[in-house]
């Protein structure tokens, strides 16, 4: 619990320290969410109904960006074997990192929710319901996104390979977030909502736990 | 009496891809002995003081430190050794000060201002703690690193190229903590090229030949690694 408090501390430090490079990737998520709605159209209805994929594509999108960023500051002087070797728990570094990812993607998600109201037309008045979808979803992220981007952070290609293998990974994530995230703006006649954010949570438990167990083979040699 | 053997390598070696950069290295320090290890670049000495470290593994042979499997025991041997290596282990976003106290949370030491800044006093950075590494010299990342390395209170430290970057106050600030750690018995090991700085500051020396270990004991009989070139090499003050 100390490694992992302190790596909590360590990691949102550098975050607050790296705020450009947040508002940056905002950016990117945002000019995602511009150019998906320039792909449907000025047909409103079609925006509103699509608004929940494209919010998370984007958010999907930028947090490859902000993934791989949470590790160059740890690859730069190789400051991670450093805590490695004091000794610092794997398995505390990974959660402290895991955490201040969550929150980082879903600060990200809740800034996007306006870009996508304005750009869509798609609103909900179930703002409570909607956080918790974006904080289970991101939370999904993020769990296997700090493993995988550990574990490319110290080949060449890491910013093709970091992608190629979450992707397929989150794709439930990705599947129970548009479907919850739809349900909460289009409405819910039939109760849905229950299932696929149990799903969220399920998929969020199962790679919480996974992570925590493999961070140390990953960054150990 | 005999001391404590504080490092025991036997049968040492790594490689990298297909190229052996260790191989059969065997070789014992007692406890508190100050050694200075050189040889030509490349020669495997960083690769040495990574495996001792636990930072990397040998591939064949054991290290023990303290008596201690760097293999069975590394969490243990980790508490014991402290790494100054090329890399500095920084966060370069990080402010000096935040830098050590991320790492004095990680060790449970004290993580407030003022202990901190004694810390820097002791490598000269006591008026930069509030800087951001980024805004650093290599030279004075050199010397956030070797007070880094001081805060870990480790039994054996090993110092891959400690004059690295520094100016010749800075030479001096490290053979003044070489003396300091000599005196509190610490055992150290320490890379360097600078042969005839460390024939003079060190009891014992490793010579490393293309992997291989070509002499050890004492460091002033040790011969000159580098040929008629390296004796030419400013040692700075």
């Amino acid at each position: 619990m100390k490694d992992l408090l302190a790596a909590l501390r360590k990691d949102l430090l550098l975050q607050w320290r790296g705020r450009a490079q947040v508002i940056a990737i905002f950016a990117f998520g945002a000019a995602a969410l511009l150019l998906f709605s320039f792909a449907i159209g000025p047909d409103s209805a079609a925006l509103r109904e699509h608004a929940a994929g494209f919010l998370w594509l984007g958010l999907l999108l930028a947090s490859t960006l902000a993934l791989a960023e949470s590790f160059e500051r740890e690859m730069e002087e190789q400051a991670l074997e450093g805590l490695l070797l004091l000794p610092a728990s794997p398995r505390g570094l990974y959660y402290g990192k895991a955490l201040a990812n969550w929150a980082h993607l879903a600060l990200l998600g809740v800034a996007l929710v306006p870009v996508m109201v304005v750009l869509y037309d798609a609103g909900t008045l179930r703002l409570f319901s909607l956080v918790g979808v974006i904080l289970l979803g991101t939370a999904g992220l993020s769990a296997p996104g700090t493993l995988y981007a550990a574990m490319t952070s110290q080949t060449r290609a890491r910013q093709t390979l970091l992608p190629l293998l979450l992707f397929p990974l989150v794709v439930p994530v990705l599947l129970a977030a548009v479907k919850a995230t739809s349900l909460l703006i289009l409405g819910d006649p039939m109760g849905q909502l229950r299932p696929w954010t149990t799903l969220l949570a399920a998929f969020g438990v199962i790679h919480w736990s996974i992570g925590g167990l493999l961070f140390g083979r990953v960054v150990e040699d | 009496m005999s001391r404590m053997i504080a490092v025991a390598a036997s049968g040492v070696c790594r490689r990298y891809g297909r190229r052996w950069a260790l191989t059969d290295v065997t070789f014992e320090v007692p406890e508190g002995a100050l050694v200075m290890v050189t040889g030509r670049n490349g020669s495997g000495k960083s690769t040495l003081l990574r495996i001792l470290a636990t930072a990397i593994r040998a591939d064949r042979g054991t290290v023990r430190i303290l008596d201690l499997d760097v293999r069975e025991d590394r969490d243990s041997v980790r508490r014991k050794v402290a790494l100054l290596g090329h890399r500095t282990h920084l966060y370069e976003p990080l402010t000096a000060l935040e830098n050590l106290a991320a790492r004095a949370r990680f060790l449970g030491a004290d993580p407030r201002r003022g202990p901190l800044l004694s810390r820097l006093e002791e490598v000269g950075l006591a008026d930069r703690g509030d800087d951001p590494v980024q805004a650093f010299s290599a030279g004075m990342r050199q010397r956030l690193a070797l007070a880094s390395v001081l805060q870990q209170q480790a039994r054996v430290v090993l110092l891959d190229e400690p004059y690295g970057h520094l100016d010749p106050p800075g030479f001096l600030l490290v053979d003044g903590l070489l003396q300091r750690l000599r005196r509190e018995g610490t055992t150290v090991l320490m890379a360097t090229h600078l042969v005839n700085r460390g024939r003079n500051l060190c009891d014992r020396g490793l010579v490393l030949e293309a992997g291989r270990l070509a002499y050890a004991g004492t460091a002033a009989q040790m011969p000159q690694p580098l040929g008629a070139d390296g004796a030419g090499f400013a040692e700075g003050a």
